[in-house]
């Protein structure tokens, strides 16, 4: 276990810096490098939900276009790059698939705020590295509720429509995932 | 706005669906607003988007086209400069019910629907339906039941049910095993955002009559 979180912590650091590059510089090369990595995990995320090759492809380039727009927005003592771009994506999801507004709370989290202070950014990048983990490490029905939770676009009861669970032994496998994280993360 | 105590906070179902982008317009106005008055939430969503950002991190991948990344580079160059962020509010409601309100309070549209309770419906998606509610200072909501979800959220004053009191930024989640009337705290008239995804079931007769009428 251990190697692979190191590898994945200096990945992630890594990420923080291609952003800074692109809010400081304009930098091509640090995006292109973000770009390899996240456009095509936005894309299969986007047809999971829904959406068509063509659309999914379309709108996982006005995603990555959007993260060098807002670079300056990026906080990274309160999000990781993956969990930032999953906010940009799920908001171009609600919009280009459902067609909906999507209200969100005011003062968003990464607004205009001083440089954020270094080991709050390394104790965020970890943390998210251990929430990687315990959710690999969930069981497999409990991650696949999670996967479709986020995914597919569905409420619990299309959950249960589709798996043929009942609607108790969804909410209470989720419920069960979700304590078994909060313990992962003490 | 952290000077109000908030006791009732939204449940992990609903901040995962939003996290997910999985809830009505209707069900998000609302807890965008709640998130707005409620630390505790908003960390809370922090950590559920956490968790699709880890999804997407270990999600399978799916080739971009040939000549994907020249064709976003095109995008951003297009696109040039980022529009400034719109200034916040000051005061008043939190900004994400203003913006659907087109104002702060004194720009709601108030329909009478009877024994001084007022409403004012909020356009969002049909799927579920958010509306502003005005109980006047011990006045009650007719008995009710629900056939989905009732989310409501206490912006002023108070209102006290079977469950509890309810005070400012308090978020009731109501399910269908909950008849309740809830009553406005004899103090001030309350106003909350109210949030549906079904009719409401009144148990009164004249309610029910009523009911297509209203819109409730």
């Amino acid at each position: 276990m251990k190697p692979t979180t190191d590898r994945k912590r200096k990945e992630n650091e890594d990420w923080v810096a291609c952003i800074a590059r692109i809010r400081d510089a304009q930098d091509e090369a640090a995006f292109a490098r973000l770009f390899g990595h996240f456009a095509p995990r936005v894309k299969a995320f986007l047809m999971r939900s829904g959406a068509d090759a063509t659309l999914a492809e379309e709108c996982a380039q006005e995603v990555m276009a959007t993260l060098w727009q807002k670079a300056h927005m990026f906080d990274p003592s309160r999000a990781s790059a993956a969990t930032w771009i999953f906010t940009i994506a799920r908001n171009r999801k609600i919009d280009a698939l459902r067609k909906q507004k999507r209200p969100e709370p005011e003062d968003l989290p990464w607004g205009n705020e001083p440089e954020p202070d270094q080991a709050d950014v390394l104790a965020l990048q970890e943390e998210s590295d251990q929430l990687g983990d315990a959710i690999a490490a969930l069981p497999e029905k409990q991650r696949v509720l999670i996967e479709k939770a986020y995914f597919s676009d569905l409420s619990h009861s299309e959950i249960a429509d589709q798996t043929g669970l009942p609607l108790g032994t969804i909410k209470s496998r989720i419920r069960l995932a979700l304590d078994r994280l909060r313990h992962a993360m003490k | 706005m952290t000077d109000i105590e908030i006791k009732h906070h939204l449940t992990d179902a609903l901040l995962m669906a939003y996290s997910a982008g999985n809830l009505p317009e209707a069900f998000s106005l609302t807890v965008a607003t709640h998130i707005s008055m409620c630390d505790e939430c908003r960390a809370r969503l922090g950590a559920f988007d956490a968790m699709g950002g880890a999804m997407v991190e270990r999600c399978e991948t799916v080739d971009m086209s040939v000549g994907s990344l020249e064709a976003t580079m095109q995008r951003i160059r297009a696109a040039g400069a980022p529009p400034a962020t719109a200034p916040r509010r000051k005061n008043g409601l939190p900004q994400p019910l203003q913006d659907y309100i087109g104002g702060d309070l004194d720009a709601v549209k108030w329909r009478s629907v009877g024994m001084g309770v007022k409403q004012a419906i909020l356009p969002t998606s049909r799927a579920a339906t958010a509306r502003l509610l005005f109980i006047p200072a011990g006045a009650a909501v007719p008995d009710h039941g629900h056939r989905g979800t009732e989310l409501t959220l206490v912006l002023q004053g108070a209102f006290v049910d079977e469950v509890d009191r309810f005070g400012p930024g308090d978020i009731e989640v109501a399910n269908e095993d909950l008849n309740h009337t809830p009553v406005a705290d004899i103090g001030a008239d309350c106003i909350c955002l109210a949030a549906t995804d079904a009719p409401l079931r009144f148990r009164g007769l004249i309610p029910r009559l009523a009911q297509p009428f209203l819109r409730i």
